[in-house]
């Protein structure tokens, strides 16, 4: 300590020292207790496992008839709807978002409301501890949530079905988790970045799910018409349509839930060969129906994928940016 | 005597305005000092620079030897600080927060549990520690504060605005508790605009304007320097000479007549005896009484005399 006090004050110190992690497990703990135990997760829980149990029932009930004809029959369960309920899968991708936005809308512009941001940070920890702690433990809370679900369709898969998932279903299953992982992950770090840029819970909270009802509702007729704008069939040709259906997907592909959804289709449906507009001429010799192995189906969803974990990383990084910049004063 | 604090001419601006100007505070180990002034004077931005939490502008500081700006886990370690109106977790028990500060800090769970009801009893949180502190009352979150402050055992403990909120009992009750900081050894900074409030539990004082420490001393001394006579005596008093008996009384540096019969008058010392025996030889004493003037005097007196210097060289 007497070389510290040696150095004379006007000699810059080297870079800042100590881990930025110091800390970081205390706070991962304790937000993910937080999470687990708040009221707020437990009603989106409850409403989440209710809405499995009815789809998967449901799923259950439309397949039972073609047991035996189809050798991804866990699969179904996921992807089956039976009016009036959509399938599991169309719920959870209007679930997960609202969960997502949940867990991350009053991060950061709660403790500065609660007035623990500048107790907290007075503990030796660096911010860096603070925000990915919180991050990471809204992670983990989706992973948990999302694993139970997992858990739950296929055990009644297996209670009702009375089959046993083959092994690359399961593989299937674990990867579409991993993909839904990752699009609540969109979610979060977006209503977290709000959490960060708006003092009021309330606009951060409203903010996040606008922008979800923009993707979620709007952004695939926006896509639509500004293609149909941009590329008219004036004559009808293939070209032209082709052209535009191009342009459409090219558009409705910046939108996280069309990237999500693609992911989805191609992970669960191991029948999907690819994602765009296909010409005939490509399918020549193809035998329509036959299911592609696992590593095929997962080269489809590739950039999807990648976009998914891309969008999750930026976002997150504003976020991290912005709020070491940010006044601990509120 | 050691340093606890030292900072070389501190300063924070935000663009052009200027939070903190050319600071050089000195802390001596052991001592309570009071960091007073204004809302908006720069208390609060000095603090968070000595704890690392915003970066000076120019300038550089040592808290304990270390450098808060390149060395803040070291300060933080070492420094326990209460912002101004604390909050806590509310659906979270007195208890399970303070267990997430232990965390933070490192602490083994055992290590964690008997510090937590150590401090606690200490600052008779005892009974309620396994209550929501969404129930507790202002008085109540400020003891927790403490508590959470000295959870770390800390070295220094830096208090921003302690007194603020609370009724005057609970008030009193913390300044007492702050003086058992000093007692154990804790060097305490104290920041707070509550100027009388605060005097009586601070060693040295600091008053704060505009970004700078304008006067620095012990409260005695500030009052000296200040008011000329530290003493205010009242005199009430018949007869025809009174006002210049009391001018030629030793150590009364000035005299104005309030009323008919009572004078004001300053003096350097507590004059009052010889007061009392001129009087009496000269005419009818009917009253007679002291008062300190305190820190809230000294400030306003302050900035009159800066104003009517100001005034003058124009």
């Amino acid at each position: 300590m007497s070389t510290e006090v040696a150095r004379s004050p006007a000699q810059p110190a080297p870079r800042r020292e100590g881990s930025p992690w110091t800390g970081l497990q205390a706070v991962v703990a304790k937000e993910l207790a937080d999470h687990l135990t708040g009221v707020r997760m437990q009603i989106l829980e409850t409403l989440m496992l209710l809405t499995a149990v009815g789809t998967v029932y449901a799923a259950t009930q439309s397949i039972r008839q073609t047991i035996g004809e189809d050798p991804f029959l866990f699969l179904r369960l996921f992807t089956t709807a039976r009016e009036p309920l959509p399938s599991f899968v169309g719920f959870l991708g209007f679930l997960i978002p609202l969960t997502a936005i949940a867990l991350g809308f009053d991060a950061i512009n709660g403790e500065y409301n609660r007035r623990t941001l500048s107790r907290v940070l007075s503990q030796p920890i660096y911010r860096d501890a603070l925000i990915l702690g919180k991050f990471l433990a809204g992670l983990a809370t989706l992973a948990i949530t999302l694993v139970a679900l997992w858990v739950v369709v296929t055990g009644m898969g297996l209670f009702v079905l009375g089959i046993p998932p083959g092994g690359e279903e399961v593989a299937r299953g674990l990867l579409f988790l991993v993909a839904t992982l990752a699009y609540a992950g969109i979610w979060m770090s977006l209503s977290m970045l709000f959490s960060t840029l708006f003092r009021q819970p309330a606009t951060s909270a409203m903010t996040a799910i606008a922008v979800w009802l923009l993707f979620a509702v709007f952004w695939d007729m926006l896509a639509a018409l500004t293609s149909q704008a941009l590329r008219p069939t004036q004559y009808g040709g293939v070209a032209e349509e082709l052209a535009q259906a191009r342009l459409h997907l090219l558009l409705a592909r910046f939108s996280p839930n069309t990237l999500y959804a693609e992911t989805v289709i191609a992970l669960l449906n191991p029948a999907v060969r690819s994602l765009g507009p296909v010409l005939i001429t490509q399918l020549e010799g193809a035998v329509l129906g036959t299911p592609l192995p696992l590593g095929q189906s997962l080269l489809i969803v590739w950039p999807q994928f990648t976009a998914l974990v891309a969008v999750v990383i930026l976002l997150f990084a504003v976020t991290y940016v912005l709020f070491q910049r940010q006044e601990v004063r509120a | 005597m050691s340093l606890a604090v030292e900072t070389f001419g501190l300063s924070k601006r935000y663009g052009d305005v200027v939070a903190v100007e050319d600071l050089h505070l000195r802390l001596h180990a052991g001592e309570v000092f009071g960091l007073l002034g204004p809302n908006g004077s720069g208390k609060t931005t000095t603090i968070l620079m000595l704890l690392g939490l915003t970066e000076p502008t120019a300038g550089s500081a040592r808290v304990l030897g270390w450098d808060p700006t390149r060395q803040p886990l070291e300060v933080k370690r070492r420094v326990g600080y209460l912002p101004d109106s604390v909050g806590f977790y509310d659906e979270l028990t007195a208890w399970e927060n303070l267990r997430y500060t232990a965390a933070l800090n490192g602490l083994s769970s055992a290590e964690a549990q008997s510090r937590i009801g150590e401090v606690l009893e200490r600052m008779g949180l005892l009974e309620v520690a396994h209550r929501k502190v969404g129930t507790f009352s202002r008085g109540m979150k400020q003891r927790l504060g403490l508590a959470d402050v000295l959870l770390k055992r800390p070295q220094v403990a830096i208090l921003d605005e302690p007194t603020l909120g609370l009724d005057p009992e609970a008030a009193l009750e913390f300044l007492a508790l702050i003086r058992t900081l000093k007692r154990d050894g804790l060097t305490v900074l104290l920041a707070s605009h509550l100027l009388h409030q605060v005097q009586s539990v601070c060693d040295r004082v600091g008053l704060f304007h505009q970004g700078r420490m304008v006067l620095e001393g012990t409260v005695d001394e500030l009052r000296e320097r200040v008011l000329g006579g530290a003493y205010r005596i009242h005199v009430e008093a018949r007869g025809l000479e009174v006002e210049r008996v009391l001018r030629e009384v030793p150590g009364v540096v000035r005299v104005s007549r309030t009323e008919d019969h009572t004078y004001r008058v300053e003096a350097r010392h507590d004059c009052r005896a010889e007061i009392a025996r001129r009087v009496v030889a000269t005419g009818e004493l009917l009253a007679l009484t002291v008062d300190r003037p305190g820190l809230d005097e000294v400030y306003a007196r302050y900035f009159q005399q800066v104003e009517s210097q100001a005034g003058g060289a124009a």
